[in-house]
């Protein structure tokens, strides 16, 4: 039974993962290509060398960025809904859609935003290929330890509790996650490879569209999986009348 | 009347029972793994590494990576 409904619910999430990546892949489309394109346009006008396209940009930006963006929404999608599993009755008093929601904007911040804040996205032609091996090992390095973190923070939200109260745990682990992201930025090497005549303007607006896909795809995210979720986990009499009367949960 | 405070059936929280740890770990490992490999080759396979030889993939999934945010090249 238990197994059941873990299966149940990662099937759901990653079937919201591709919903989200459906809308995600629209912002991307939308916002995010035509500064793709700009950006390729700059690194023509300056690059020496014009090798054959192996792919053309026709295909790039529709069904290559479909699949890229696709593919991320349902691996998240399954991810997210694995860490809903063991999130549920363990986080606090949260009915199924609250944790859903939380869970999306635990992942937006902790994988994309707080990586984000220190390795931003960028356009072609900004970042010098020499060190693409340097720049993607920190990246997903800062992404793990983003998670990590944020792991610990509930621990120790949850062990301060009793001691403090909700409100002072949550502040004193908040105050921990915040210290310790601030060394990692302090500490971990920065790149500057932005071109010195590249557009201040267009790398901001890849930038804010890089960000709008990811909140389009978690924020939607948390919404789908959190209502295919309460189907799952509240018997369909609870949920017609209304009334979800709170079980009580073993300690 | 006014006294329509902790009526229990109108609560709007119903806290779900916790999964056993048991019963998700299978289920996280496999899949966990499996997800982080359809990650991989949307983020970084022939970028900095590659297990495939060619930039087929890196080509075909190129303005995803920009806009997902992963380093591309």
């Amino acid at each position: 039974m238990n197994s059941a409904t873990v299966r149940n619910l990662l099937v759901r999430g990653m079937f919201a993962g591709l919903a989200a990546g459906l809308l995600a892949l629209v912002v991307a489309y939308f916002l995010g290509e035509p500064r793709v394109d700009a950006a390729i346009a700059y690194e023509e006008a300056h690059s020496h060398e014009h090798g054959v396209e192996a792919v053309s940009r026709t295909m790039q930006s529709t069904a290559g960025l479909s699949t890229g963006v696709l593919v991320y929404g349902v691996a998240f999608g399954g991810i997210a809904a694995l860490a809903y599993c063991f999130a549920l009755g363990r986080i606090g008093r949260f009915g199924p859609r609250a944790s859903a929601l939380l869970l999306a904007a635990a992942g937006l911040i902790t994988v994309y935003v707080v990586p984000f804040l220190k390795y931003p996205a960028n356009p072609p032609s900004v970042g010098d290929p020499g060190t693409i091996g340097r720049r993607t090992t920190l990246y997903f390095l800062m992404v793990v330890l983003s998670v990590l973190l944020a792991v610990a923070t509930v621990i120790l939200g949850k062990r301060l509790a009793p001691r403090l109260g909700n409100w002072n745990a949550t502040l004193a682990a908040g105050a921990f996650l915040v210290l310790a992201i601030g060394l990692a930025y302090a500490f971990l090497p920065s790149f500057d490879e932005v071109p010195k005549d590249f557009s201040a303007t267009l790398l901001w607006e890849f930038r804010l569209a890089a960000l709008a896909v990811q909140l389009t795809l978690w924020t939607s995210f948390g919404l789908v999986f959190g209502a295919l979720a309460e189907r799952v986990l509240v018997p369909k009499q609870v949920r017609a009348k209304g009334a979800t009367r709170a079980t009580p949960v073993a300690h | 009347m006014a006294q329509s405070v902790a009526q229990p059936t109108t609560t709007p929280t119903a806290v779900p029972a916790k999964l056993p740890i048991g019963a998700i770990v299978p289920w996280a490992v496999f899949f966990g793994i499996l997800m982080l490999v359809l990650l991989y080759f949307v983020g970084a396979e022939q970028g900095a590494t590659s297990v495939m030889n060619g930039d087929n993939v890196h080509e075909w999934v190129h303005d995803a990576r920009h806009l997902l945010g992963f380093p591309c090249h």
